[in-house]
């Protein structure tokens, strides 16, 4: 069966080794963990996490169900079709010339990125924004070296009412 | 009252007259305490054994046993009992000391984190932080082990938690919005089953020991006789049906009954109820039942679909679910169809009866569990260790009542059968208890020998003396070209002498005939006894090789009807 990223929104109670719980069982049932990110929600004691996974059809419907016998897992969603995905990225990028600066300057125009951190040879830039257009981003700044890349990884939220 | 004082009480409050243990560094506050209450403990000798013992209290009550270790190595050697107790969806809760809160996280001595150890093989675990949240913990640790499908709880109680005063005794229960196991099925999905019911030809069930937990025998006692279906079940499921009754087919799997492993590829229909298809139990995937229906009813929707693909699933509990079906039914008639393969299905079982009868020297374990049959009456216990012992057992003796055939299935655990059957014999004293061994398991826990001498429980522990470690021996001599590695156990111990040294009673038998003498004497003596029963190391039942199919078996399935 063909393999897919799915997004996964679930939430949990807001308690010691709740995290650890979710991604033994990831391990424990053979899937990988993709990314997770973890936060507070609009609910007091409860946590969201959204988990991506890469999985065919019967395994994620094994996922689902093993984190939904979690005492501590609330509720679950999958809400890969029709979710706003965001992840937060942070790269340091070596400027080796002035020339570069300008470039780079205007690729984090048109990416709506922003320079937070400027020394004469490295600038950090963040950039929001789904895996594409991170990806994409990070291979224009290849070019000049990156020295760093460090990612959130993705949360999501459903689309709609 | 103090934290180690609300763990009493709060057990005490949830029915519990018996918890097993071994007291530490960590748990002297909490056995201070236990000194003047009034809550038995039994003193096993070694903290698996206090699990394992947990486990067959629950397995033959169906209430939630208890056990109880010291932090760091009383703690991790629980670990054995809980990841059985977690497999095989038994209610125990396991409490465990810790080093003192601030303390944790130092590498203290004694040190582990046994809530981390465990996450995989817990349903749920709790660290009290302060001695009042003892109760509610406790009572919600009960709640959740023996609801839903049961599963074994942990409870790490700090040193200075044990001794620290309660504010208030408060056992209302931690709210848990995310535990809400479905018990209902859904009527739909019962009305479906009921046209699958109508249109079958062949119909088969296969029960597991979901059945027993949810009590729901008599609704498939009803069932099966109202749609007149021959009845097969896993190892755990045994005495969720009458294996004595017309319509039992036995036990299925790697090493089943030959009728039921024939049969089932031939079912147009299988209703399978309580039971999570285990490898051991289906073979070959591609090759279990492939042209077969299959209905799924399991209170836990993961076992839904995760082994075998199912044609209709039913979430909840099978004693609701049956009962709902068995009303539906009420006006159902069996076609000349099923009843035609019903009767050919119950002439098959009666030609393919597995051969029992031996007068051989050294003794057939067929011989032994046949007479081990005819002296024990349907309400006595028997507890297996695992190995060749365990499918003897499960292959050759009827279990007739749930909650009579209690027996490691899903970890396979060694060493379990002697300490689960004093577990047993404490839950149910009135009913006779006996434990199948192989010489390997059982001299992993013969200390408990120590346990059942002082605390005068009368178990029977039987020892099938082969002098070898028989499955993986089995194994070499069918696949791997007899080469025994490490499976030959040599002439050490002595069992009788073993069992003398510790005041336990025990008789050598090497002929038919002495099993069942030896055997009716000991249960009329109500004292504890070893049965050192030395048996043929050659023998072994057919088996399923790895990657077969279930109607592959290999190895000569002999025939009672072939005995001249």
């Amino acid at each position: 069966m063909d393999k897919k990223y799915h997004v996964i929104s679930t939430l949990v109670e807001n308690k010691p080794g709740v995290l650890q719980k979710v991604a033994g069982m990831f391990n424990r049932r053979g899937f990988n963990i993709d990314g997770i990110t973890v936060g507070v929600s609009e609910v007091e004691g409860l946590s969201r996490m959204v988990i991506t996974v890469h999985a065919d059809r019967k395994g994620l419907e094994q996922v689902t169900k093993q984190l939904n016998k979690l005492v501590d897992v609330v509720k679950i969603k999958d809400i890969t079709k029709n979710a706003v995905k965001r992840e937060l990225c942070l790269i340091k990028v070596h400027v080796p010339n002035e020339i570069a600066r300008a470039e780079i300057m205007q690729y984090t125009n048109i990416f709506r990125a922003n320079i937070v951190d400027v020394t004469e040879e490295t600038l950090i830039i963040e950039l929001t924004g789904d895996m594409e257009k991170i990806n994409a981003f990070i291979s224009l700044l290849k070019g000049y070296g990156i020295k760093k890349i460090s990612r959130t990884g993705l949360t999501a939220m459903a689309r709609g009412v | 009252m103090r934290g180690g004082e609300a763990i009493i009480e709060s057990l005490k409050n949830m029915g519990v007259k018996t918890i097993f243990g071994y007291p530490g560094g960590q748990t002297i506050p909490f056995y201070d305490m236990l000194y003047d209450a009034d809550l038995d403990h039994i003193l096993v000798r070694h903290e698996q054994c206090a699990a394992h013992a947990a486990d067959g209290y629950a397995r033959a009550s169906g209430k939630v046993g208890v056990c109880l270790a010291t932090s760091g190595p009383g703690a991790t050697n629980l670990v054995t009992g809980i990841a059985t107790a977690y497999m095989d969806s038994s209610p125990i809760l396991a409490i465990t000391g810790q080093v003192p809160t601030h303390l944790i996280g130092n590498d203290a001595f004694q040190e582990a984190d046994i809530i981390g150890i465990t996450m995989p093989i817990v349903k749920h675990s709790y660290q009290p932080k302060n001695p009042d949240l003892i109760p509610s913990m406790i009572k919600s640790a009960f709640e959740i082990s023996a609801s839903g499908r049961p599963g074994p709880v942990v409870i790490d109680v700090p040193k200075e938690v044990q001794e620290g005063e309660l504010s208030k005794f408060d056992d209302s229960l931690i709210d848990t919005p995310g535990y809400n196991p479905t018990t209902k099925g859904n009527i739909r999905q019962i009305k479906k089953a009921l046209d699958l019911i109508r249109q079958a030809k062949k119909p088969l069930i296969l029960v597991g020991a979901g059945v027993i937990i949810s009590g729901a025998c008599r609704e498939l006692k009803e069932l099966a006789y109202t749609i007149n279906a021959p009845v097969m079940s896993s190892l755990l499921g045994k005495g969720a049906f009458d294996e004595t009754d017309d319509l039992a087919l036995g036990m299925l799997g790697m090493h089943g009954r030959k009728v039921s492993n024939d049969s089932i590829n031939e079912s147009d229909l299988l209703i399978a109820i309580g039971i999570r298809f285990s490898d051991r139990t289906t073979g070959r995937l591609d090759s279990f039942a492939p042209d077969t229906k299959v209905i799924h009813i399991d209170i836990d929707p993961a076992e839904i679909g995760k082994n075998v693909d199912v044609d209709l699933p039913i979430v909840g509990d099978a004693k609701n679910i049956l009962g709902s079906l068995n009303k539906l039914l009420n006006d159902y008639t069996v076609s000349d169809d099923v009843n035609a393969w019903t009767d050919m299905i119950k002439q098959r079982k009666q030609d393919l009866l597995p051969r029992v009868t031996y007068d051989d020297v050294p003794l057939k374990p067929q011989t032994v569990i046949k007479e081990i049959s005819e002296v024990l009456t349907p309400e006595s216990i028997l507890t297996t260790d695992v190995g060749q012992n365990q499918m003897w057992a499960a292959h050759f003796y009827d279990t007739q009542r749930p909650r009579k055939f209690i027996s490691s299935g899903g970890l396979g655990t060694m060493g379990f059968g002697f300490p689960s059957a004093i577990g047993a014999k404490v839950a149910c004293p009135d009913d006779p208890v006996v434990s199948i061994n192989g010489d390997g398991g059982f001299l992993m826990v013969c200390q408990e020998l120590a346990t059942v001498r002082e605390y005068d429980i009368p178990v029977i522990a039987v020892v099938l003396e082969n002098r070898t470690l028989g499955m993986v021996y089995q194994w070499q001599s069918l696949l791997y070209n007899e080469r025994h590695s490490q499976t030959l156990l040599g002439n050490s111990p002595d069992f009788v002498k073993l069992a003398e040294s510790f005041g336990v009673n025990a008789v050598r038998i090497t002929k038919p005939g002495e099993t069942k003498e030896a055997l009716s004497s000991a249960i009329k003596d109500n004292e504890p006894i070893l049965l050192d029963v030395v048996i043929d190391s050659e023998e072994a039942l057919p088996m399923l090789p790895p990657g077969a199919g279930i109607n592959e078996m290999i190895g000569e399935y002999k025939l009672e009807k072939d005995v001249i």
